[in-house]
């Protein structure tokens, strides 16, 4: 087995038992870098020469005494950063050409957290630029490629980091999540991916896109490492004033929990046409899963969802109108006329929706639309622990395929995006593989219930083997 | 009836956005902008009376912070003027605003 596709539990067990250090790790992931990525793109900037200077600072205090992983938890793992987190000193370009030469000042809290736990950050990941995008192809630079299928996008907006972990450059990729642009990339290539509750992990030092709706997740290849993750970048930030005084949990002690007696609720109204007929039989196979397994199977109804996408599609461009205003080329970047087609329709869109004469229509209309949907969650949420989806209505699909049509690429987050609206927690998990292609399924819990959503994703884990399949490259 | 925006609300909207757009963008846009703006003619027909809209996501209230420096966030002035294009004895330099053109 390839050192660099260890989970992370066994990377750190394994610098732990001394099997390998963190310089042997680095080097591996850098390598498997040089190797794969000139068929995926899935990085924008690689940060070689400071990674290996981390790594050998990791080596040294590994040496001295094995007590700093309890201060360190993730000393020595090398990760990668969604292009929106702000890295002191590492080019950041949000996926965008206007701050193509952007080197940050400071840090996001996360990665001042991530780097205060011993990572190893190997470099910044492509993505649709200002996470305008469910596929990726909307990168100013060039779109990152499904490693499962070349031909095929890996899902947006964290399309590098999907890919990134999928083809084992990283153990851990940081993702944003503002209506799909974590838990689709993790279904579409067939890994973990958590969206948060909105205000459980910091927004401070990442590039705005909605910020009502902007979710601070990561991608892994196992539940586990993706708890382990949580139990890091999650917590109250005063640099975030929508971050929760909610305690933060130890996920990774809380996983083994049975599942027996859970309720699941399934939404009639995620299961109808237009969905492939396959990812519907994959989907309701793995619940059947969960239920041999002791959980019980409910159906419920969550009547707003046919308007969740204009209702989030008159928000989310109003906000982004709002904060990409800050681009003007003067304290950083190039002139406005470089913006892509995408981030222009959408900062249009949103300066229409809220102008004089059209405000209360739309952006006040789609507000209230927002309570609804947030009490439809809120409601089945009473009756049933977790909410289970299919992530996508479709399999991965090819390149250029929905490109052409902005509103049908909007479409494709119709499962995705109502998390947001409501702002509730929600994880993708695997589900199985249609003509070698991945599939996955989203558990959406109540407000700050990760530790639930983990456990039914290490229950449902344990069973199966999706998540060993790994891409041909 | 088809909600369309027309080429002179394109050309308003772009204004108030600081967006300079070519003549063949304001065709292209003014298409693929009023096909989502009809979308959202979907929101018409919910009942929303009485329905408080969400302006807030956390629901949080009072959240402040003492009104004290914190020096480590504190950017030196070279590190904060080092990704301009255009500065000058330690200022951001910008068009001018009153100079009649």
């Amino acid at each position: 087995m390839e050192l660099y596709y260890l989970t992370l539990e066994e990377a750190i067990k394994g610098l732990k038992k001394k099997s390998f250090s963190a310089l042997e790790l680095t080097r591996a992931c850098l390598e498997r870098i040089k190797s794969v990525d000139k068929k995926i793109f899935a990085f924008l900037t690689i940060n070689e020469e400071e990674a290996l200077k981390v790594a050998k600072k990791a080596d040294v205090l590994i040496k001295t005494s094995l007590d700093i992983f309890n201060q360190k938890p993730l000393l020595g793992i090398p990760i990668a950063l969604k292009d929106l987190f702000t890295s002191k000193d590492l080019r950041t370009t949000a996926g965008a050409k206007i701050i193509s030469n952007y080197i940050p000042p400071y840090d996001a809290t996360v990665v001042k957290k991530l780097k205060k736990a011993g990572v190893i950050i190997l470099g910044k990941t492509n993505e649709d630029a200002w996470g305008h995008g469910s596929s990726g192809e909307n990168s100013d630079y060039g779109a990152t490629k499904n490693p499962y299928d070349l031909n095929r996008v890996p899902g947006g907006s964290s399309s590098g980091s999907g890919a990134a972990v999928a083809a084992g450059e990283c153990f851990m990729a940081t993702g944003t999540d503002t209506g799909s642009s974590v838990r689709l990339p993790a279904a579409f290539c067939n890994l973990i991916g958590l969206k948060p509750t909105y205000g459980r992990v910091s927004r401070y030092g990442i590039i705005a896109m909605a910020s009502s709706f902007d979710s601070i997740g990561h991608i892994t290849r196992t539940v586990y490492d993706n708890a382990k993750i949580l139990e890091v970048t999650a917590g109250k930030d005063p640099y975030d004033a929508t971050t929760s005084m909610v305690e933060v949990p130890k996920y990774t002690s809380l996983l083994k929990k049975e599942i027996k007696g859970l309720k699941i609720g399934i939404p009639k109204e995620y299961f109808v046409e237009g969905i492939d007929k396959r990812v519907k039989v994959a989907t309701l196979t793995a619940i059947k899963k969960l239920e041999l397994m002791g959980a019980k199977i409910l159906d419920v109804s969550l009547p707003h969802t046919d308007v969740a996408m204009a209702c989030y599609y008159v928000l989310v461009p109003s906000e982004v109108s709002s904060n990409l205003a800050r681009f003007d080329g003067i304290r950083y970047g190039n002139k406005r006329e470089i913006f892509g087609d995408e981030a222009k329709r959408r900062i249009m869109l949103g300066t229409y929706t809220l102008s004089a004469g059209y405000y209360d229509a739309y952006y006040l209309k789609a507000a209230k639309v927002r309570r609804l949907i947030k009490q439809d969650f809120e409601k089945v949420l009473k009756t049933v622990d977790v909410i289970v989806t299919p992530s996508s209505p479709s399999v991965p699909f090819k390149i250029g395929e929905k490109a052409k049509n902005p509103l049908q690429m909007y479409l494709s987050d119709i499962f995705l995006c109502p998390v947001n609206i409501a702002g509730v927690p929600s994880l993708n998990v695997p589900c199985g593989f249609i003509d070698n292609l991945p599939v996955g399924m989203q558990i959406i819990g109540k407000h700050f219930n990760e530790n639930l959503l983990y456990q039914v994703g290490y229950a449902y884990e344990q069973v199966t083997n999706w998540h060993t399949k790994r891409p041909n490259l | 009836m088809k909600q369309k925006l027309t080429k002179e609300e394109v050309l308003h909207i772009a204004k108030l956005a600081n967006l300079h757009l070519t003549d063949e963008e304001v065709i292209k846009f003014q298409k693929q902008l009023s096909e989502v703006v009809d979308y959202f003619r979907k929101l018409d027909k919910v009942n929303t009376e009485n329905v408080k809209p969400v302006a807030q996501l956390a629901e949080l209230t009072n959240v402040t912070m003492p009104d004290r420096v914190d020096e480590t966030r504190v950017l030196k002035r070279d590190e904060a003027l080092k990704n301009a294009n255009s500065t000058k004895d330690g200022y951001f330099k910008v068009k001018s605003l009153f100079n009649p053109e």
